[in-house]
């Protein structure tokens, strides 16, 4: 058993290969955070009054709550304080002001893209996706965004979508997340420098994949970027994030806001591949992942699909969850997290059904290795109109090794009688016998591991896109490095 | 050079000293079975041979193809033509039969060097084997060993042993828990994978699989030392007379 445990272990401390710094020259605001900062922010981006003001509510808001308990508390994580007045809230590479094609973006940041195998050149594009880049505080280019608007799909960074389309963004902007949301919220919301916007015009099937790659590069700063997608009557699109940064000694802090909100028969498939720095072997350094993201199932028959995979950070504090309003509007949440070594995960869903017939399912794979803790954290509320609402939920616990923890917190209110609900829950261990018969079949410990971690998690990695899901996987595989054991 | 030469075996699991002083040699061509009651050490030996590491052995030598067979990983055993059939298989939840076995088969093959097999020329290869077995080819995507009955498992291991076409193979009381279709079907496949570049060893409690399956030789193991080898007919002469005899037999042997 013991060397079954060290190959684990082995496998699980491989490097993290996305680790390098970009050196460019940025701007910056000063560290700190006060209603200067906010209102710096909003003048560099130029900003219509309306966002100000709502900045400066949010602002005002986490302010209180920041004087009264701070973070909240009841997530199953422990971390030090964190000071936001040294934090640097704004911070973006130094460029034109306003960039026409490719050949104007600094050629160190598309070699760092490239080097993340996310080339932006969109002739070496995978056929079929569309990505915004997000280095730091800001988007630095967005592919496909003239074959897009062809068709009426509005694909760009959210700064120019308050520039361009003022109308659509203060008509849905907080409309699912709320600026007193959460403090993490709050926070975002006041500060927020940039991040994607996605409006899909009725009846339109987006027939590319749009994904946002977020970057953080700066030291010191704070990634606070928000995305909102907006998918009118009877319409389809599919969004993929990934994310990435430098391997640091210093907790970096990432809070970002996703709203989505799906309109009569609309559907919105949300897929994220989640590998922010983990922070080292003895848990220092790594990014705190805190964030907000919702969506709202506002017309009838509408779908809201999220799909996860979270491996990075040292911390994730995250629960993606859909309010179910519309009529036979249906919320889907596929979840893979991983912790190894000192990473802890607080994550899960909420599934808020108010209309009638609606449905929701949660499947939920938590993997710990090394010292990590995961935690599931989810709720399926009925409310008392949702008559016919059902749920179906299966959360499972692989445990790889003897020093790390998984738990899980279910909650469930039924308000209407008509609900039908499943829970189905297991933990498992990756065990001696099952890497013993994998090896007498030829296969190496680590290639054994692999196999039974990527046989727990298929059930979500079937919800991935195609590349997505061979990219998953390999990223399990490595970041499980050195956890066999 | 015997395929596999077993010299002086002494074997401890947990402290407690399960096999003493194990000779056996096994020949390419030959099939051996173990006999034994439970508790024997008949499963230990099969596992020993296999080389899980919970099992300590204390004294011996173990060659295999003119190899210190106790210094190699269970991987490196497997790819070096071992093949141990399970008494009890494990089940690997999400990953298909298919693909689990085209995995082991390609590892295999890598050690080898040979080129990898892809999917599309396993296939066909497969399913010939799956035929072989009465296997229905929904088995290619389900998962491994998951939701299998118990003879369906223990089928899929003679399955498994059809694919990666080892040089030994050790079949681990794979007929226990078989009815008597199964291991007629199961005799079927192990008997198709006869040849004379390979040796199979039985491993078995019960004499009747040996009414399918039947060895050049017999081995009677009880407490840790095989107290008899002979023929076939020795299977049959157990089945007579029990093991009790033997063990008697052993007895005597030890006091005198």
């Amino acid at each position: 058993m013991s060397s079954n445990l060290n190959t684990i272990r082995d496998l699980a401390d491989r490097e993290y290969k996305w680790g390098f710094v970009t050196d460019i020259e940025e701007e910056r605001v000063p560290k700190g955070l006060n209603e200067e900062t906010i209102r710096v922010i909003s003048a560099k981006k130029d900003e219509p009054e309306f966002m100000l003001q709502w900045r400066l509510k949010a602002y005002h808001h986490w302010a209180s709550l920041e004087r009264a308990e701070a973070e909240p508390k009841w997530a199953n994580i422990k971390y030090g304080p964190i000071n936001y007045q040294e934090i640097t809230y704004y911070s973006a590479p130094k460029r034109k002001l306003s960039l026409q094609n490719l050949e104007e973006l600094d050629p160190e940041i598309l070699r760092t893209y490239e080097k993340l195998g996310i080339p932006l050149e969109e002739q070496k594009l995978l056929a079929g996706v569309a990505v915004d880049a997000v280095f730091d505080s800001v988007s630095v280019a967005t592919t496909f965004k003239d074959k897009l608007a062809e068709i009426g799909v509005i694909f760009c960074s959210f700064s120019e979508a308050v520039q361009k389309h003022p109308d659509l963004v203060q008509k849905y902007l907080g409309s699912v997340v709320p600026y007193t949301d959460n403090f993490f919220a709050s926070l975002n919301a006041a500060v927020f420098t940039d991040g994607s916007f996605v409006y899909v015009p009725k009846g339109v099937r987006c027939p590319l994949e749009l994904s946002t790659y977020f970057r953080i590069n700066a030291a010191e700063t704070g990634q606070f970027e928000r995305t909102l997608i907006v998918a009118d009557e009877g319409s389809y699109v599919s969004y993929l994030e990934g994310c990435t940064a430098p391997i640091r000694d210093q907790n970096q802090l990432h809070a970002a806001v996703v709203e989505l909100v799906a309109l009569d028969n609309a559907q919105i498939k949300y897929s994220t591949v989640q590998n922010w720095y983990p922070g080292d072997k003895e848990g220092k350094g790594g990014i705190y992942n805190f964030v907000t993201k919702r969506g709202k199932c506002l017309g009838v028959n509408s779908k809201i699909s999220w799909t996860q995979v979270e491996t990075g950070s040292a911390i994730t504090w995250k629960y993606p969850s859909c309010i179910l309003q519309g009529d036979n509007s249906v919320g889907e949440f596929y979840s893979v997290a991983l912790t190894n070594n000192y990473q802890q995960a607080d994550t899960g869903t909420k599934m808020i059904h108010i209309g009638k017939n609606t449905r929701s399912t949660v499947v939920s794979k938590g993997l710990s290795a090394g010292h990590g803790q995961n935690t599931y954290r989810g709720l399926v509320k009925i409310l008392k109109g949702a008559t016919g609402a059902r749920n179906y939920t299966q959360c499972d616990s692989l445990l790889i090794g003897d020093k790390c923890g998984a738990h899980t917190f279910p909650y469930i209110e039924v308000r209407n009688s008509t609900a039908r609900m499943e829970h189905e829950a297991s933990t498992s261990k990756i065990g001696e016998d099952q890497l013993f018969y994998l090896r007498q079949r030829g296969l190496k410990p680590e290639d054994a591991v692999s196999m039974i971690v990527n046989g727990f998690c298929k059930r979500v990695f079937r919800e991935l896109p195609m590349e997505f899901a061979v990219e998953a996987q390999k990223l399990l595989s490595v970041s499980l490095e050195g956890s066999v054991g | 050079m015997s395929l596999l030469e077993i010299k002086n075996l002494y074997v401890e699991v947990d402290n407690h000293e399960i096999l003493k002083g194990i000779d056996l040699r096994v020949n390419a061509g030959e099939m051996h079975s173990i006999m034994g009651p439970n508790g024997s050490g008949k499963s230990t030996l099969a596992q020993v041979l296999a080389r899980r590491e919970s099992y300590n052995v204390t004294t011996g030598e173990v060659f295999y193809d003119g190899k210190d067979l106790l210094a190699m990983k269970p991987e490196e055993v497997a790819c070096e033509g071992i093949f141990m059939a399970f008494q009890y298989p494990v089940e690997i939840p999400g990953i298909s039969n298919a693909y689990f076995l085209r995995s082991a088969l390609n590892a295999i093959r890598r050690h080898r060097g040979l080129d990898e097999v892809d999917a599309m020329d396993f296939l066909p290869m497969f399913r010939e084997k799956l035929k072989l077995l009465d296997m229905d080819e929904k088995l290619m995507n389900r998962s491994v060993n998951e939701d299998f009955s118990g003879g369906e498992k223990k089928r899929n291991e003679i399955l498994q042993m059809a694919v990666l076409e080892p040089k030994l193979a050790i079949l681990d009381e794979t007929d226990s828990g078989l009815d008597i279709d199964a291991m007629r079907i199961v005799a079927k496949g192990v008997n198709s994978m006869r040849s004379p570049e390979r040796a199979i060893v039985v491993v078995t409690h019960y004499q009747r699989l040996l009414n399918y399956i039947v060895p050049d030789f017999v081995h009677v193991l009880v407490n840790g030392r095989i107290v008899r080898s002979g023929g076939p007919e020795l299977a049959l002469e157990l089945e007579e007379k029990g093991y009790g005899s033997m063990e008697a037999g052993a007895r005597q042997a030890t006091s005198a």
